[in-house]
């Protein structure tokens, strides 16, 4: 065992080894070839660690930022009404809340297309018709639909990092990258570096050194009604955490499980190790 | 070794009954509980059975999935999530099994260096050996349709960068590809065939798995001493011997298996695939799942053209080469000891290789750019060494340790400092030969 033990450390050192040459490359800072230009920031969640749980407050008010702010161009194809329960609503307050959507339905008895108010089966409703209406009018590129954005982003952690990532349990990739970049706007380029027209800077973009989508949010933008702070930072982590819970609805039972199976597994290897050694109790091996 | 004479007696009349007609249970009794097992096998040794649970909890998740999956490349993202979603413990089976090939892959990876290490491939193992090979191809010929079915970006762009190695075959390239494809590019036409493969492929790993045991049961199992089983005294009964400690090796492997499962499901996946694919926007970095890294590294680490053949042909005959090393092994090693324990040049020359396949690995997964490129030709370079150079001259100029002459020496020998047999059941639960 110690012998295995010495040859993994081993292979340890020469893959930390090749890392580090490979690391050593010059960097301009005007022209920079890796992107995010600055890692994303990492935050502290309420959802991290083995007995993670969504903030329902803080849902509520990146629900509030999503409608009020995201959804005028960001669509959530994959998120019911009827599931907001998780973030502590009753199902009044759902069904109101889905009737403030109108829903292009159809075809009727008539065989015509109509809108009506919205129920909580349906889903959120897209703000442009199709991706070629949504790219037309966001200078090209059609803003992606937010209901797996927290999952579908995160910045390579790079090595060792990763190594330790699965000590750590770290999980919010995600919504640090999404709230990183949403707080990393307002910053002066590089001098030299030339930004392409109609792009914005914001060195936390993980494809390029500017994106198409200008600073969204600003402080003061959406009222809170629980004294929570309005400023940018705290808007970030709102609808961070609420795109992290519209692409992951399951986390909280998940993690609910995952604890009683390892709990379970440790008590009954215990069990099976101590029913293995009275077996081959007085077998030489 | 199993094939004497069988040592069932019958005891009821029911079990009487079907042994004059069809002897199942005899079959049973005389494979997993009778079955003589070497005494001296360490825990390197449970992961056949491991794997044995990780292909019937794959597949048996797997059919639940099928059952709420739609192969289409208009709904099959949709579909996933729906099962993400809606489908009531969706989530769990979703991520067991996504996981589950993962750790599948984790599994077999430590068997096959289990094999190379105690040299269980040698005479006469070498077709348990071969099929296992087999078993390790259909693998990852499953794995990779699998990874396409969600339809997210990478799954459609590992797709298209993957079946495009078959257009650098000479000749029958391009027919072979678009067979794969079912047309030109990778549509709907692929994920249809993809998924009925899919589906397909783990029971013909079922039916090798079959072949493998059966073969295994008919030389036995090889042991950390690599000696042949010489006497009686050289083995234990498989149950409950074998059985408590692969129940043992199981649940552990079990509990890391269900960390990922439970606190890390995309740890192992690539954030690109929980985006729909799309055929007109290529991610910036096109990468495979973790367990195809070192043969992807090797397949770019071809830059240049050698003669006749391509730099592109000749990354593809190196990718399929590094699996046909595998598949030569039990006639490259001209060692007459079978056990690295007794051969310290091949144990030193065996951990490199392991380090070798972890950096190549890992360059896998980096861009193929600057010192990488270097880097990953090198490995490569050592990766065939290994196979071609080190495993045939190692055992002809290798002076071998002196090997106990039975298994039962050994582990007298390994045991001496304690007395008699309670020593045996305090050593350490790991018996590392």
């Amino acid at each position: 065992m110690k012998k295995i033990l010495t040859s993994l450390a081993l292979v340890g050192l020469v893959a930390a080894g090749t890392a580090a040459f490979a690391a050593e490359e010059a960097h301009n800072a005007a022209a920079p070839t890796h992107f995010p230009i600055n890692e994303p920031k990492e935050m502290s969640w309420s959802f991290t660690g083995p007995f993670g749980t969504y903030d329902k407050a803080q849902l509520q008010r990146g629900l509030k930022v999503y409608k009020e702010v995201c959804s005028a161009c960001h669509s959530m194809n994959l998120v019911a009404f009827r599931t907001l329960s998780d973030l502590g609503y009753n199902e009044a307050q759902i069904k109101t809340l889905a009737a403030g959507y109108t829903i292009h339905d159809g075809p009727n008895d008539a065989g015509d297309m109509y809108d009506r108010p919205g129920k909580p089966s349906d889903h959120f409703p897209a703000p442009f018709a199709n991706e070629e209406a949504a790219a037309a009018s966001n200078g090209g590129a059609a803003p992606p639909d937010m209901s797996l954005l927290a999952k579908a982003r995160g910045v390579e952690r790079g090595f060792p990092q990763f190594v330790f990532d699965i000590f750590t349990q770290y999980d919010a990739g995600g919504p640090d990258y999404i709230h990183s970049l949403l707080t990393g706007y307002d910053q002066t380029p590089p001098a030299g570096m030339v930004i392409p027209e109609g792009t914005h800077y914001n060195p936390y973009f993980m494809s390029g050194v500017s994106l198409k989508m200008p600073k969204p949010l600003s402080d003061g933008q959406v009222t809170y009604d629980d004294g929570s702070p309005q400023t940018v930072d705290q808007y970030a982590r709102d609808v961070s955490a609420f795109l992290t819970w519209a692409a992951e609805p399951h986390m909280e039972d998940r993690k609910k499980m995952g604890f009683r199976v390892l709990v379970f597994l440790l008590l009954f290897g215990a069990l099976v190790y101590l029913t293995k050694r009275k077996v081959w109790e007085g077998v030489a091996h | 070794m199993s094939e004497g004479h069988s040592t069932y007696t019958p005891k009821t009349g029911i079990e009487r009954w079907f042994d004059a007609r069809m002897p199942l249970p005899r079959l049973v009794y005389d494979s997993f509980v009778a079955y003589p097992v070497p005494r001296n096998l360490n825990y390197a040794w449970t992961f056949g059975g491991i794997l044995s649970i990780m292909l019937v909890a794959q597949i048996l998740t797997g059919i639940v999935l099928a059952m709420h999956y739609t192969a289409d490349t208009n709904l099959a993202f949709g579909s996933v999530e729906k099962i993400m979603r809606d489908v009531n413990s969706g989530w769990l089976l979703r991520y067991m099994h996504a996981n589950g090939a993962s750790f599948f892959f984790v599994a077999v990876y430590i068997h096959i260096f289990r094999g190379l290490y105690y040299g269980s491939y040698k005479a006469p193992r070498e077709l348990l050996w071969i099929l296992g090979c087999i078993i390790y191809l259909l693998m990852m010929a499953t794995g990779f349709m699998g990874y396409v079915l969600p339809w997210g970006q990478m799954s459609f762009w590992g797709a298209t960068v993957i079946t495009g190695f078959f257009s650098a075959i000479p000749l029958v390239g391009d027919w072979i590809q678009q067979l794969l494809l079912g047309g030109f590019a990778v549509d709907n036409p692929t994920l249809n065939r993809f998924f009925a493969l899919h589906y397909l492929l783990p029971f013909m790993i079922a039916g090798v798995v079959v072949l493998h045991v059966w073969a295994l049961h008919v030389v036995g199992q090889s042991n950390p001493t690599g000696i042949e089983v010489k006497s009686k005294t050289d083995t234990v009964a498989f149950t409950p011997y074998a059985t408590i400690k692969d129940a043992f090796g199981m649940i552990v492997f079990l509990f890391f298996f269900a960390y990922f499962v439970f606190y890390l499901p995309n740890y192992l996946g690539h954030p690109d695939n929980y985006t729909v694919a799309n055929p007109l926007k290529t991610p910036a970095h096109i990468v495979p799942e973790w367990y195809f890294l070192p043969f992807y590294a090797i397949l770019r680490a071809i830059t240049f053209n050698i003669g006749p053949i391509n730099s592109k042909l000749g990354g593809v005959l190196c990718m399929f080469g590094a699996i046909v090393m595998l598949f030569l092994v039990p006639w490259l090693d001209t060692s007459k000891v079978r056990s690295a324990v007794y051969r310290p040049w091949y144990k030193l020359f065996f951990w490199l290789f392991v380090a070798d396949a972890i950096l190549l690995g890992w360059l896998g997964s980096q861009p193929a750019e600057g010192s990488y490129v270097f880097m990953a030709q090198m490995a490569t370079l050592f990766y065939f060494a290994f196979f071609l150079i080190a495993l045939p001259v190692l055992g002809l100029i290798e002076t071998p340790r002196r090997l106990p002459n039975s298994i039962t020496e050994a582990v007298l020998e390994k045991n001496k400092g304690g007395s008699g047999h309670p020593a045996g059941a305090t050593a350490a639960p790991e018996t590392k030969g």
